[in-house]
Protein backbone atom coordinates (compact mmCIF):
# COMPACT_ATOMS: atom_id res chain seq x y z
CA UNK A 1 0.00 0.00 0.00
CA UNK A 2 1.45 3.60 -1.06
CA UNK A 3 1.08 6.49 1.04
CA UNK A 4 -1.27 8.22 -1.58
CA UNK A 5 -3.68 4.95 -1.38
CA UNK A 6 -2.93 5.28 2.55
CA UNK A 7 -4.17 9.05 2.58
CA UNK A 8 -6.90 8.65 0.20
CA UNK A 9 -8.80 5.97 2.77
CA UNK A 10 -10.72 4.39 -0.09
CA UNK A 11 -12.18 7.51 -0.57
CA UNK A 12 -13.50 8.52 2.75
CA UNK A 13 -10.58 10.28 3.07
CA UNK A 14 -12.76 13.52 4.12
CA UNK A 15 -14.85 11.30 6.78
CA UNK A 16 -11.95 9.21 8.31
CA UNK A 17 -9.31 11.82 8.71
CA UNK A 18 -11.96 14.42 9.54
CA UNK A 19 -13.10 12.56 12.62
CA UNK A 20 -9.41 11.72 13.81
CA UNK A 21 -8.72 15.51 13.30
CA UNK A 22 -11.63 16.35 15.40
CA UNK A 23 -10.67 14.38 18.08
CA UNK A 24 -7.23 15.37 17.78
CA UNK A 25 -8.34 18.82 18.26
CA UNK A 26 -10.97 18.66 21.09
CA UNK A 27 -8.32 16.71 23.17
CA UNK A 28 -5.37 18.54 21.95
CA UNK A 29 -7.28 21.79 22.82
CA UNK A 30 -7.77 20.17 26.30
CA UNK A 31 -4.82 19.87 27.22
CA UNK A 32 -3.36 23.14 25.94
CA UNK A 33 -5.92 24.92 27.84
CA UNK A 34 -5.46 23.11 30.77
CA UNK A 35 -1.37 23.92 30.68
CA UNK A 36 -2.47 27.22 30.52
CA UNK A 37 -4.65 27.42 33.52
CA UNK A 38 -2.19 25.49 35.44
CA UNK A 39 0.98 28.12 34.52
CA UNK A 40 -1.02 31.08 35.28
CA UNK A 41 -2.19 29.41 38.81
CA UNK A 42 0.93 29.19 39.73
CA UNK A 43 2.54 32.56 38.86
CA UNK A 44 -0.76 33.82 40.35
CA UNK A 45 0.03 31.73 43.76
CA UNK A 46 3.76 32.30 43.80
CA UNK A 47 3.28 35.82 43.31
CA UNK A 48 0.86 36.25 46.26
CA UNK A 49 2.63 33.89 48.32
CA UNK A 50 5.69 36.13 47.82
CA UNK A 51 4.36 38.94 48.84
CA UNK A 52 3.35 37.60 51.92
CA UNK A 53 7.17 36.96 52.08
CA UNK A 54 5.92 32.91 51.96
CA UNK A 55 7.88 29.99 49.91
CA UNK A 56 6.94 29.03 46.31
CA UNK A 57 3.64 26.77 46.23
CA UNK A 58 5.76 24.54 43.76
CA UNK A 59 8.86 24.33 45.81
CA UNK A 60 10.05 21.45 47.62
CA UNK A 61 9.35 22.01 51.35
CA UNK A 62 12.44 23.18 52.99
CA UNK A 63 13.38 22.34 56.62
CA UNK A 64 12.89 24.78 59.39
CA UNK A 65 15.83 25.36 60.69
CA UNK A 66 15.38 28.11 63.98
CA UNK A 67 19.13 29.12 65.60
CA UNK A 68 18.71 28.82 69.42
CA UNK A 69 20.96 31.55 70.32
CA UNK B 1 -1.26 3.37 55.44
CA UNK B 2 -4.27 4.76 56.21
CA UNK B 3 -6.16 5.56 51.94
CA UNK B 4 -8.62 8.18 53.85
CA UNK B 5 -5.06 10.17 54.43
CA UNK B 6 -5.68 10.93 50.64
CA UNK B 7 -8.87 11.81 50.70
CA UNK B 8 -7.73 15.15 52.45
CA UNK B 9 -6.63 17.85 49.06
CA UNK B 10 -3.84 18.46 51.16
CA UNK B 11 -2.24 14.94 50.44
CA UNK B 12 -3.81 14.06 47.25
CA UNK B 13 -2.14 16.97 45.88
CA UNK B 14 0.75 16.30 45.70
CA UNK B 15 0.24 12.80 45.28
CA UNK B 16 -1.31 13.59 42.23
CA UNK B 17 1.10 15.10 40.78
CA UNK B 18 3.35 12.10 41.41
CA UNK B 19 1.00 10.36 39.30
CA UNK B 20 0.08 12.61 36.18
CA UNK B 21 3.56 11.99 34.18
CA UNK B 22 2.95 8.53 34.23
CA UNK B 23 -0.38 8.32 32.92
CA UNK B 24 0.12 10.74 30.67
CA UNK B 25 3.18 8.71 29.07
CA UNK B 26 1.36 5.78 29.18
CA UNK B 27 -1.79 7.14 27.30
CA UNK B 28 0.76 8.54 24.42
CA UNK B 29 2.49 5.46 24.17
CA UNK B 30 -0.81 3.40 23.77
CA UNK B 31 -2.27 6.22 21.43
CA UNK B 32 0.34 5.70 18.99
CA UNK B 33 -0.04 1.37 18.92
CA UNK B 34 -3.16 2.36 19.01
CA UNK B 35 -3.45 4.05 15.66
CA UNK B 36 -0.88 2.02 14.28
CA UNK B 37 -3.21 -1.66 15.00
CA UNK B 38 -5.63 0.54 13.54
CA UNK B 39 -4.61 1.94 10.24
CA UNK B 40 -1.61 -0.29 9.13
CA UNK B 41 -2.72 -3.62 10.52
CA UNK B 42 -6.61 -3.75 10.72
CA UNK B 43 -7.82 -5.06 7.23
CA UNK B 44 -10.33 -2.73 4.97
CA UNK B 45 -14.05 -3.79 6.36
CA UNK B 46 -15.46 -5.71 2.66
CA UNK B 47 -18.98 -3.79 3.82
CA UNK B 48 -17.95 -0.40 4.62
CA UNK B 49 -14.49 -0.07 3.28
CA UNK B 50 -11.83 2.11 4.99
CA UNK B 51 -14.50 4.52 6.29
CA UNK B 52 -15.62 1.68 9.72
CA UNK B 53 -11.89 2.65 10.58
CA UNK B 54 -13.34 5.92 12.31
CA UNK B 55 -15.15 2.97 15.01
CA UNK B 56 -11.32 3.42 16.40
CA UNK B 57 -11.77 6.44 17.77
CA UNK B 58 -15.66 6.93 17.92
CA UNK B 59 -16.35 3.75 20.31
CA UNK B 60 -13.76 4.47 22.56
CA UNK B 61 -15.40 8.25 22.89
CA UNK B 62 -18.68 6.92 23.28
CA UNK B 63 -17.83 4.92 25.83
CA UNK B 64 -15.65 7.18 27.45
CA UNK B 65 -18.09 9.38 27.84
CA UNK B 66 -20.80 7.48 28.84
CA UNK B 67 -18.23 5.78 31.81
CA UNK B 68 -16.90 9.13 33.31
CA UNK B 69 -20.62 10.28 33.59
CA UNK B 70 -21.28 7.35 36.07
CA UNK B 71 -17.97 8.16 37.51
CA UNK B 72 -18.71 11.72 37.97
CA UNK B 73 -22.21 11.04 39.68
CA UNK B 74 -20.40 8.57 41.93
CA UNK B 75 -17.98 11.27 43.33
CA UNK B 76 -20.23 13.76 43.25
CA UNK B 77 -23.09 11.72 45.33
CA UNK B 78 -19.99 10.90 47.63
CA UNK B 79 -18.91 14.39 47.74
CA UNK B 80 -22.44 15.22 48.76
CA UNK B 81 -23.32 12.28 50.96
CA UNK B 82 -20.05 12.70 53.05
CA UNK B 83 -19.28 16.21 52.53
CA UNK B 84 -16.23 14.88 51.28
CA UNK B 85 -15.24 18.08 49.35
CA UNK B 86 -12.59 16.62 46.86
CA UNK B 87 -14.81 14.20 46.44
CA UNK B 88 -17.07 16.65 44.78
CA UNK B 89 -13.97 18.50 43.44
CA UNK B 90 -13.16 14.84 41.22
CA UNK B 91 -16.74 15.29 39.89
CA UNK B 92 -15.92 18.89 38.86
CA UNK B 93 -12.98 17.96 37.39
CA UNK B 94 -14.25 14.73 35.29
CA UNK B 95 -17.40 16.73 33.60
CA UNK B 96 -15.43 18.46 31.31
CA UNK B 97 -13.90 15.79 30.19
CA UNK B 98 -16.43 13.76 30.10
CA UNK B 99 -18.44 16.27 27.86
CA UNK B 100 -15.39 16.62 25.53
CA UNK B 101 -15.70 13.02 24.62
CA UNK B 102 -18.94 13.16 24.28
CA UNK B 103 -18.91 15.70 21.84
CA UNK B 104 -15.93 13.88 20.00
CA UNK B 105 -18.79 10.43 19.92
CA UNK B 106 -21.28 12.77 18.16
CA UNK B 107 -19.19 13.97 15.95
CA UNK B 108 -17.10 11.46 14.60
CA UNK B 109 -20.50 9.58 14.48
CA UNK B 110 -21.81 12.38 11.65
CA UNK B 111 -18.76 11.66 10.03
CA UNK B 112 -19.20 8.06 9.98
CA UNK B 113 -23.16 8.33 9.44
CA UNK B 114 -22.70 10.57 6.17
CA UNK B 115 -20.94 8.05 3.94
CA UNK B 116 -22.41 4.80 5.12
CA UNK B 117 -26.36 6.21 5.86
CA UNK B 118 -26.24 9.02 3.79
CA UNK B 119 -27.06 11.34 6.61
CA UNK B 120 -24.92 13.39 9.32
CA UNK B 121 -28.00 13.27 12.10
CA UNK B 122 -30.94 11.20 12.64
CA UNK B 123 -33.14 12.12 15.72
CA UNK B 124 -32.74 8.20 16.24
CA UNK B 125 -32.75 6.52 20.17
CA UNK B 126 -29.39 6.58 20.47
CA UNK B 127 -28.16 9.53 19.10
CA UNK B 128 -30.83 11.75 21.01
CA UNK B 129 -30.01 10.12 24.21
CA UNK B 130 -26.35 10.62 23.74
CA UNK B 131 -26.91 14.28 22.81
CA UNK B 132 -29.11 14.58 26.27
CA UNK B 133 -26.00 13.09 27.61
CA UNK B 134 -23.94 15.86 25.94
CA UNK B 135 -26.92 18.65 27.70
CA UNK B 136 -26.19 17.37 30.71
CA UNK B 137 -22.68 17.32 31.21
CA UNK B 138 -23.17 21.12 29.80
CA UNK B 139 -26.08 21.35 32.57
CA UNK B 140 -24.16 20.74 35.25
CA UNK B 141 -20.54 22.81 34.12
CA UNK B 142 -22.74 25.54 33.78
CA UNK B 143 -24.80 24.79 37.05
CA UNK B 144 -21.71 24.62 38.92
CA UNK B 145 -20.19 27.93 37.76
CA UNK B 146 -23.32 29.85 38.24
CA UNK B 147 -23.08 29.30 42.14
CA UNK B 148 -20.48 31.24 43.75
CA UNK B 149 -20.37 29.20 46.97
CA UNK B 150 -18.35 26.41 46.18
CA UNK B 151 -20.31 23.50 48.37
CA UNK B 152 -23.71 24.82 47.39
CA UNK B 153 -22.30 24.69 44.00
CA UNK B 154 -21.24 20.70 44.81
CA UNK B 155 -24.30 19.92 46.05
CA UNK B 156 -26.77 21.62 43.43
CA UNK B 157 -24.20 19.37 40.41
CA UNK B 158 -24.70 16.20 42.68
CA UNK B 159 -28.22 16.50 42.52
CA UNK B 160 -28.47 16.71 38.99
CA UNK B 161 -25.54 14.36 38.26
CA UNK B 162 -27.37 11.51 39.97
CA UNK B 163 -30.54 12.47 38.58
CA UNK B 164 -29.12 12.08 35.00
CA UNK B 165 -27.62 8.83 35.76
CA UNK B 166 -31.07 7.69 34.52
CA UNK B 167 -29.91 8.11 30.91
CA UNK B 168 -26.58 6.13 30.83
CA UNK B 169 -28.66 2.65 30.53
CA UNK B 170 -31.41 3.94 27.93
CA UNK B 171 -28.20 5.47 25.73
CA UNK B 172 -26.52 1.61 26.34
CA UNK B 173 -29.74 -0.25 25.87
CA UNK B 174 -31.47 2.26 23.16
CA UNK B 175 -30.00 -0.54 20.10
CA UNK B 176 -32.03 -2.75 21.67
CA UNK B 177 -35.15 -0.98 23.01
CA UNK B 178 -36.24 1.07 20.24
CA UNK B 179 -35.80 -0.44 16.14
CA UNK B 180 -33.05 2.51 15.40
CA UNK B 181 -30.62 2.97 12.65
CA UNK B 182 -27.84 2.96 14.85
CA UNK B 183 -25.87 -0.40 14.71
CA UNK B 184 -25.91 -2.77 17.55
CA UNK B 185 -23.12 -3.66 20.28
CA UNK B 186 -20.12 -4.96 18.48
CA UNK B 187 -18.39 -5.55 21.76
CA UNK B 188 -21.13 -7.69 24.19
CA UNK B 189 -19.94 -8.51 27.73
CA UNK B 190 -21.30 -12.18 27.23
CA UNK B 191 -20.51 -13.60 24.35
CA UNK B 192 -18.46 -13.20 21.24
CA UNK B 193 -17.17 -9.96 19.48
CA UNK B 194 -18.45 -9.67 15.98
CA UNK B 195 -15.69 -8.42 14.87
CA UNK B 196 -11.83 -9.21 13.39
CA UNK B 197 -9.15 -9.34 15.94
CA UNK B 198 -7.07 -6.74 15.16
CA UNK B 199 -9.92 -4.40 14.66
CA UNK B 200 -11.36 -5.69 18.61
CA UNK B 201 -7.03 -4.57 19.53
CA UNK B 202 -7.49 -1.90 17.91
CA UNK B 203 -10.72 -0.60 19.47
CA UNK B 204 -9.74 -2.03 22.85
CA UNK B 205 -6.25 -0.36 22.72
CA UNK B 206 -7.56 3.01 21.89
CA UNK B 207 -9.79 2.74 24.55
CA UNK B 208 -7.13 2.04 27.26
CA UNK B 209 -5.34 4.60 26.09
CA UNK B 210 -8.70 7.36 26.43
CA UNK B 211 -8.82 5.92 29.86
CA UNK B 212 -5.95 6.39 30.68
CA UNK B 213 -5.32 10.07 28.92
CA UNK B 214 -8.95 10.59 30.95
CA UNK B 215 -6.85 9.95 34.58
CA UNK B 216 -4.21 12.43 33.72
CA UNK B 217 -5.96 14.93 32.51
CA UNK B 218 -8.67 15.08 35.16
CA UNK B 219 -5.52 14.97 37.93
CA UNK B 220 -3.83 18.25 36.42
CA UNK B 221 -7.45 19.91 36.56
CA UNK B 222 -8.40 18.62 39.81
CA UNK B 223 -5.00 19.92 40.95
CA UNK B 224 -6.00 23.45 39.52
CA UNK B 225 -9.18 23.39 41.33
CA UNK B 226 -7.57 22.74 44.45
CA UNK B 227 -5.14 25.10 43.82
CA UNK B 228 -8.45 27.83 43.25
CA UNK B 229 -10.32 26.39 45.93
CA UNK B 230 -8.16 26.43 48.95
CA UNK B 231 -6.53 29.62 48.48
CA UNK B 232 -6.55 30.68 51.91
CA UNK B 233 -5.02 27.27 52.88
CA UNK B 234 -2.14 27.47 54.81
CA UNK B 235 -0.91 23.87 53.87
CA UNK B 236 -0.57 25.79 50.45
CA UNK B 237 1.78 28.19 51.65
CA UNK B 238 3.65 25.81 53.78
CA UNK B 239 4.84 24.32 50.09
CA UNK B 240 3.32 21.49 48.73
CA UNK B 241 5.71 19.69 46.00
Amino acid sequence: MSWSEFWSMGGYAFYVWGSYLTALVVLGGEVVLLMKRQKSLRKHNSTESAARGEPRVDSIPQPQTRSVN
Amino acid sequence: MRLYKYASPAAFYPLAGKLIPWFAIAAAILFAVGLYVGFFVAPTDFQQGDAYRIMFIHVPAAWMGMLLYVLMAFYAGIGWAFNARLSSMMASSIAITGALFTLISLVTGAFWGKPTWGTWWVWDARMTSTLILLFLYAGFISLQSAIDDYRRADRAGAVLALVGVINVPIIYFSVQWWNTLHQGATIRILGKPSIAPPMLAAMLILLAACWLYSVAVVLIRLRCIILEREQTASWLAEGAA
